[in-house]
């Protein structure tokens, strides 16, 4: 009977399972996931970097990308931007007549883009394949193409613009830096790091980096200083070198032997701010300028992920499937009541 | 309910080669040969795609607003079944099988956007899923929401096809498939704007809230009943019957409920985030706001009367309005609010344009085809 009463009734059962199903999940707020304590990532010091992109062209080689053209006689690789096939790339920032570098007006300074590794990584949150996924011990955020069904939902998600898809292909693949994890195995580290002649690309555990950026942040601006070159080597390691059974030890300190590549140079006049300590909740990647670094590109963003809300409202909603169930039964329970079994589509009602 | 007597549903007859199935067939044609390309060549031969806009029309437009268009068979089903409103009954039937089309297409649709297709199956491999991916529920929703309609629309082919007994089986389990055909859309509609919420601040605050899926559902349920109104409207003047204002005068009044609630949580939120100066800001953004909330608010003031709602012109437009004003909201927050940095523009190709609307011929064809061989629509004396 299509009364009021019965509509009321709905209304009511309802009404009566939503909230049965509010109550019976707990709002549990998922709160930003810091970095994993043995993090690896990098640290880019833009003061030290002059621009020279071997970094650019070792990412190349390590992840076996082809050169992609932007000038007519298509001599060298000229990558514009990142994209999936170019994981890293030193961009330039350019002012007024460009007199010093490192300088905001009538300057010019270099910035590097690639990866961040986010702590709380939203691409990690929004592949609905496990493709992208975020190392528990590393914490290097890694990509399966055998997953990935191409959705480019990481695209759309990561707030510094790093997945990228390969439009131009039939089988298109999803490129981005994976800290050259590929080459971990065999003691390498990050090729871009490597390579690096100034140090203004440093491989390590993201807490000595951490460490180390905040130890460029108190020197005075031009006073000699040494900066490390290639990988930095936290003061424990010689200690803890000879447990090679342990795993998640081997992994970090499997590195090959290299001779100290140190340095003397003058300090750099650094913002007081080190990017990626907090951003997003804090990423593995950190990075030190003298110039504001939205005007070189890099997001101002809040202290907390966007994955952990978008995970707080999916969590809330649909925890356990106690929602769902609860509104489908009280659904199931009205339904029975007006489809009469044997009626099905009830159109017999005029014939 | 049975005792609402109804006209019982009845195919519609007549002949299928006509101006309008042929202009399907010619925009089918050339969706199948642009996608020809597409899988040959990739998404870049034949879209506008790019790293600062990974998503075009083909997600904004054939799933997001098209699923939310295809909202008709949701709404209507749950006013008739869980409402208990027999009355309606004979809206269940064209609603239903407009949605069954809407869905299944968007699904499709998808397949064409996919980047690597072929691994799709992940979607549903126990070791694959990523339960905290909203897409991930959104595609299972979806996909289990399709199978449900299709099972909701068996009775209708089952009848023609003589099975009684078959149909009878289906019968006993329908109050279950209904209602999961009413939680399933509830969940997957509201999810489709949640969505945006990873999306963090490339998002415009306009269109970045926590209450997306409120948001969603609420505008999902009234584009349903206004595509009822306007499909009723349409069907009624294209096969020359009498349109129901009977049952979609009442009906309208429903949909304002829904829609006065909505407009208020749409603009309370604005307010209460304190993004509301964002919206007086000269942009193209801000202008998007006021067009989408002017087609909230239109329908108000135009239906807003008992006796407006019984002027069948007056129903059609609102139902056009609120259906532009979801599908603005939707194509606000996924492409024309979103900014990724940089310097990238997204601007549909003729191509991609020309898939969309192969996909919405072969929706309205299938309706058509269905509707004059299939027991849909309510029987009556159609002059041909």
């Amino acid at each position: 009977m299509g009364t009021r009463r019965d509509f009321l009734k709905g209304v009511l059962a309802g009404g009566a399972a939503a909230t049965a199903g509010a109550v019976a999940t707990p709002v549990r707020a998922r709160e930003t996931r810091p970095r994993p304590p043995e993090a690896l990532g990098l640290l880019y010091d833009a003061t030290l970097c002059v621009g020279c992109k071997a970094c650019v062209a070792a990412c190349k080689e390590a992840n076996h990308n082809p050169p992609e053209f932007s000038t007519v006689d298509h001599l060298w690789d000229t990558p514009l931007d990142t994209s999936g096939y170019t994981f890293n790339l030193i961009k330039m920032y350019r002012n007024g007549t460009m007199d010093a570098k490192d300088q905001e007006t009538n300057g010019y300074a270099f910035m590097k883009t690639s990866c961040m590794h986010c702590g709380d990584p939203s691409c990690v949150s929004a592949c609905p394949v496990s493709a992208m996924t975020k190392d528990p011990v590393t914490g290097v955020v890694g990509y399966n193409p055998d997953k990935c069904i191409g959705c480019r939902y990481c695209v759309a998600a990561c707030p510094f613009g790093i997945p990228k898809y390969q439009y131009d292909s039939p089988t298109g693949r999803i490129g981005k830096c994976e800290l050259c994890r590929h080459r971990h195995k065999d003691g390498h580290y990050s090729a871009c790091a490597e390579v690096c002649p100034t140090g203004a690309t440093l491989f390590g555990r993201t807490e000595d980096l951490l460490a180390e950026a905040k130890r460029r942040l108190a020197m005075k601006p031009g006073e000699r200083n040494r900066f490390p070159r290639g990988r930095l080597r936290p003061a424990q390691e010689k200690m803890l070198q000879g447990k090679e059974d342990g795993k998640g030890a081997k992994m970090r300190l499997g590195w090959r032997h290299e001779p100290d590549q140190s340095y003397e140079t003058p300090a750099g006049k650094y913002l007081q701010h080190v990017y990626g300590e907090k951003e997003y909740g804090g990423t593995q990647v950190l990075k030190l300028s003298a110039v504001n670094f939205e005007k070189v590109g890099m997001p101002k963003l809040p202290p907390d992920a966007a994955a952990a809300l978008s995970e707080t409202i999916q969590h809330t909603l649909y925890g356990n499937l106690v929602m769902p169930f609860a509104v489908l039964g009280a659904m199931t329970w009205v339904a029975k009541r007006n489809v009469k079994p044997d009626d099905d589509e009830s159109d017999k009602g005029g014939s | 309910m049975a005792n609402n007597n109804h006209a019982a549903p009845a195919p519609v007859g007549g002949n299928l080669v006509n101006a309008v199935t042929l202009s399907c067939f010619v925009l089918i044609a050339l969706m199948a040969a642009i996608l020809v390309v597409r899988f040959l060549f990739g998404l870049g031969a034949v879209t506008a795609l790019n790293d600062g806009y990974p998503w075009g029309i083909w997600i904004a437009v054939d799933v997001v607003i098209g699923s939310a268009l295809a909202c008709g068979g949701f709404s209507v089903a749950m006013l008739v079944y869980i409402f208990n409103k027999g009355e309606y009954h004979p809206l269940v039937r064209p609603a239903l099988l407009a949605s069954l089309f809407g869905y299944t297409l968007a699904g499709a649709g998808v397949m064409f956007d996919l980047g690597r297709w072929w691994n799709v199956w992940n979607m549903f491999w126990p070791g694959s899923i990523n339960p905290t991916s909203v897409m991930f529920e959104v595609a299972v929703c979806i996909t289990l929401y399709i199978v449900v309609m299709w099972i909701e629309f068996s009775p209708v082919v089952l009848e023609q096809m003589g099975r009684h007994d078959a149909k009878k089986k289906v019968g006993k389990a329908m109050f279950f498939i209904i209602a999961l055909g009413t939680v399933l859309p509830m969940m997957h509609q509201s999810s489709l704007g949640t969505l945006l919420v990873v999306m963090g601040g490339q998002v415009h605050p306009l269109w970045q809230t926590p209450v997306l899926p409120l948001l969603y559902l609420l505008s999902a349920i009234f584009m349903g009943y206004a595509v009822v109104l306007f499909e009723s409207c349409l069907t009624s003047t294209a096969y020359r019957r009498k349109i129901e204002m009977h049952m979609l005068t009442p009906m309208a009044k429903i949909m304002l409920g829904i829609l006065a609630t909505f407009v208020v949580v749409r603009l309370g939120d604005v307010v209460v985030r304190g993004a509301l100066p964002k919206a007086f800001v000269p942009s193209v953004q801000a202008l998007m706001f006021w067009l989408e909330m002017a087609c909230f608010i239109a329908p108000l003031i135009l239906i807003g009367a008992e006796s407006n709602r019984r002027n069948p012109a007056k129903l059609f437009l609102a139902g056009v309005l609120l259906m532009l004003g979801g599908a603005l909201m939707r194509l606000d927050g996924f492409l024309i609010g979103y900014e990724t940095g940089g310097d990238f523009n997204y601007f549909p190709t003729l191509a991609e344009v020309l898939v969309t609307a192969g996909m919405f011929a072969v929706e309205v064809l299938g309706y058509i085809i269905i509707t004059r061989r299939f027991p849909v629509l309510p029987r009556e004396e159609a002059i041909h």
